[in-house]
C-alpha cells in the first residue's frame, strides 16, 4: 500500500484543503470581529450639539458631554490670553504644528474667537480628563503655574491654550473639536459645516 | 459496602483511564521528598482559581452588566442579598490574594531555576497563566461600574490607541464604543465570566500534564530521577498522596486563616484591594484627583509613567511596559548558569535577584503614589534595575561563581 502513494499529490491536496479550510475560516470569523466594531446606536450617539455661551463668566469653564466625552468651554480673560504668549520656550509645540485642531482655530489661541476656548477634555496621553487650574502660582503647582490644565492620572500640563508643555507625559495639545457659532453666543460642537466629526 | 465500591470503580475503569489517572497525577506522582515553604503556592493557585470561580458564579446570579445598573447591583448585592457581602469579599479578597500567591510562585521558579531545561514550555504555559489572569482582573474591575473601574480602563485601553497606525482602530475594536460605555462593560462582563475562565482552566490544566510528564524541580535544583531504585522510582521522589496532599492541606490552613482574617476584618484593604475612589459611581465626566491601578499592576504602571514621550507619541512607555511583563518568557534562555538553584549559586546572582526584587516591590509602590518629578526619578532608575536583571542576565550567569551542586537532595 505504502509504496502506492502520491506523497506529491498528497501534499498538494493537504495545502488546497489547509488554503480553503483557511478562507473559509477567516470569513466564518469576519462577522465576529466585526461584531465587536461600534453599533449603529454608539455611532449614531456622536451628533452634533449646541451650546449657549453667554452664561458663562470670564475666567470661568464649563464642560458639556459630546460623544461621551467632556468637551470644555473657558471664558478667557485678556490677563489669560497676554499670558499666553509669554511661556512658547516652555511648550512642546507652541505653534500648533501638529495638527490636533481645525485649519480655522490653528492660531496663536487655538480658538474661533479668541475669548472662548472650545477644547476636547480628554488628556492626549491616556485619555482622562484634566483639571481646571486657572489660578495662578497655587502652591501644589509652582511658582510658575500660569494656569491652564493640571492632568491628575500621569501629571501632564496644559496652559489655557490647551498646549501641552514640555517634559510630561502627553506627547500632544488637547483636541480642538470642528465647531462653529450659530450666532454671538450660540455654538455648535462637532460640526463646523465642512464635515461632521 | 466495600465489595460493591470496588465493583463500580472496575466497571468504570473498563470504560474510562480512572485508576491509571489517579495513579499518574496523584498517589505515584513522585515529587522530591525536600520541598520547604515556597512550594505550597501552587497548590493554594487552585485552590484560589476554585474560590474565585465559585464566588463569582453566585455574585453572577444577582450582577447586572448594564451602564445604568451595574453600580446598584453591586451595592445591592452588598446589602440586601442574603451573605451577598461575604460573596463579593470572598471574591474581591480572592483577586489580591490571588496575584499574592502567583507571585511568590513565580518567584520560587526564579530563585530554584524551575523554568531552566526541561522546564522551559511548563514556565511558559505558567505566565500564560498569569498574563491571562491580568486580563481577567483588569476586566473584572471595570464590572463594578465605580470611578476607578471606568478610569483604570480608559487608561489602559488607551493604551493601545498609542500603538503608531492601528491603535485608533484597535482601541475601539475593544472598547466597541469611542468612549468606555455600556457596551463595553457588556462585552468584558462577558470575557470576565466565560471566555477567560475557560482559558484559564484549560492552561491551568496543561500546566499540571507539563508538569507531570517533566516532574518537579526542588530547592536544590537538580533532577530526582538520576537516582532511581529497582522499580524505577525515584529515591529522593515520595508519592504526590499521601505526603504532598497532606502537606499542602497544612498550606490551606495556614492560607484560610490569612484569607478570612482580611475578608471579615480588612476586606478593603486600608484601600489598596478595594479603592475608595470605586465606591463612586463612574462618572465619564470627571476623573478622580489620583487614580492608580489596583496594587497587583502598579509595577507595570510606574515603568510606564517612567517613560517620557519620544517622537511626541506614548508608545515607548507602552512598549516599556509590554517588555517588562514579556521579559519573563525569556528566562530559560537568559540563564546561563551552571546550576538552577539559588542555593549553589554565586554572590552576584543573588545580588541581582535582591535589586530585582526591591524594584519590583519599589515600582509597585511608587505605582501607587501620584506622579511626581521627584517619584519619577526613582521609577527611572528602578526601571533600569528591573531591565537589568533580564539583560545582564547571560552575563552574570556565566561569570557567577557558582558552588557544586549536590549529588542527591539535601534533606533534614
Amino acid at each position: 500500500m505504502s509504496e502506492n502513494v502520491d506523497n506529491n499529490k498528497r501534499r498538494l491536496l493537504i495545502a488546497a484543503s489547509a488554503a480553503a479550510g483557511g478562507v473559509a475560516a477567516a470569513g466564518a470569523g469576519a462577522p465576529f470581529v466585526l461584531s465587536l466594531m461600534p453599533s449603529e446606536r454608539a455611532k449614531a450617539a456622536g451628533a452634533p450639539i449646541e451650546v449657549d455661551v453667554s452664561g458663562i463668566e470670564p475666567g470661568a469653564m464649563m464642560s458639556v458631554e459630546w460623544q461621551g466625552k467632556p468637551v470644555w468651554i473657558v471664558h478667557r480673560t485678556q490677563e489669560m490670553l497676554d499670558i499666553l504668549t509669554k511661556h512658547d520656550a516652555e511648550l512642546a509645540d507652541p505653534t500648533s504644528e501638529v495638527p490636533q485642531q481645525p485649519e480655522y482655530c490653528n492660531n496663536p489661541t487655538r480658538s474661533i474667537k479668541p475669548e472662548f476656548l472650545v477644547v476636547l477634555g480628554v488628556c492626549t496621553h491616556l485619555g482622562c480628563s484634566p483639571t481646571f487650574r486657572p489660578e495662578v502660582a497655587p502652591a501644589d503647582l509652582g511658582a510658575n503655574w500660569a494656569g491652564g490644565w493640571f492632568c491628575p492620572c500621569h501629571g501632564s500640563r496644559f496652559d489655557l491654550a490647551a498646549r501641552v508643555f514640555k517634559g510630561v507625559p502627553a506627547p500632544t495639545n488637547l483636541i480642538i473639536p470642528p465647531h462653529k457659532y450659530l450666532s454671538d453666543t450660540r455654538l455648535m460642537i462637532g460640526d463646523d459645516s465642512k464635515g461632521k466629526a | 459496602m466495600m465489595n460493591l465500591l470496588t465493583k463500580l470503580v472496575g466497571w468504570i475503569d473498563e470504560r474510562f483511564p480512572l485508576v491509571s489517572m489517579w495513579k499518574e497525577h496523584v498517589s505515584e506522582y513522585y515529587a522530591p521528598k525536600n520541598f520547604n515553604f515556597w512550594y505550597f503556592f501552587g497548590s493554594l493557585a487552585m485552590l484560589l482559581l476554585v474560590i474565585q470561580i465559585v464566588s463569582g458564579i453566585f455574585l453572577t446570579m444577582n450582577y447586572k452588566p448594564d451602564a445604568l445598573f451595574a453600580f446598584n447591583s453591586v451595592e445591592y448585592i452588598m446589602r440586601d442579598v442574603q451573605w451577598g457581602w461575604l460573596l463579593r469579599y470572598i471574591h474581591s479578597t480572592g483577586a489580591s490574594m490571588f496575584f499574592v500567591v502567583i507571585y511568590l510562585h513565580m518567584f520560587r521558579g526564579i530563585m530554584y531555576g524551575s523554568y531552566r531545561k526541561p522546564r522551559e514550555l511548563l514556565w511558559i504555559i505558567g505566565m500564560i497563566i498569569y498574563l491571562a489572569l491580568m486580563g481577567e482582573a483588569f476586566m473584572g474591575y471595570l464590572l463594578p461600574w465605580g470611578q476607578m473601574s471606568f478610569w483604570g480602563a480608559q487608561v489602559i485601553v488607551n493604551l493601545f490607541s498609542s500603538v503608531p497606525f492601528i491603535g485608533h482602530d484597535l482601541a475601539i475594536l475593544i472598547r466597541g464604543d469611542f468612549v468606555v460605555s455600556d457596551i463595553t462593560l457588556n462585552r468584558f462582563f462577558a470575557l470576565h465570566v466565560v471566555a477567560i475562565p475557560l482559558i484559564l482552566v484549560l492552561i491551568v490544566i496543561a500546566h499540571l500534564v507539563a508538569l507531570h510528564e517533566v516532574g518537579s524541580n526542588n530547592p536544590d535544583g537538580i533532577e530526582i530521577k538520576k537516582h532511581k531504585d529497582a522499580n524505577g522510582k525515584p529515591l529522593d521522589g515520595i508519592p504526590f498522596h499521601p505526603y504532598y496532599t497532606v502537606k499542602d492541606g497544612v498550606g490551606v490552613m495556614g492560607f484560610l486563616i490569612v484569607f478570612c482574617a482580611i475578608v471579615f476584618f480588612a476586606p478593603d484593604m486600608g484601600g489598596y484591594f478595594l479603592e475608595y475612589n470605586n465606591f463612586v459611581p463612574a462618572n465619564p465626566m470627571k476623573t478622580p484627583e489620583h487614580i492608580a491601578p489596583v496594587w497587583y499592576f502598579t509595577p507595570y504602571y510606574a515603568i510606564l509613567r517612567a517613560v517620557p514621550p519620544l517622537f511626541g507619541s506614548q508608545f515607548p512607555g507602552v512598549v516599556a511596559m509590554g517588555i517588562a511583563t514579556v521579559a519573563f518568557f525569556f528566562l530559560p534562555w537568559l540563564d546561563r548558569g551552571k546550576v538552577k538553584s539559588i542555593r549553589y549559586r554565586g554572590p552576584l546572582y543573588k545580588a541581582f535577584l535582591a535589586s530585582f526584587v526591591v524594584s519590583f516591590v519599589g515600582l509597585g509602590w511608587l505605582g501607587l503614589m501620584p506622579s511626581t518629578p521627584t517619584y519619577t526619578v526613582f521609577s527611572q532608575i528602578l526601571a533600569v534595575v528591573y531591565f537589568a536583571f533580564f539583560l545582564l542576565m547571560p552575563w552574570y550567569t556565566k561569570i557567577d561563581k557558582c558552588k557544586p551542586e549536590p549529588d542527591r537532595v539535601t534533606f533534614k
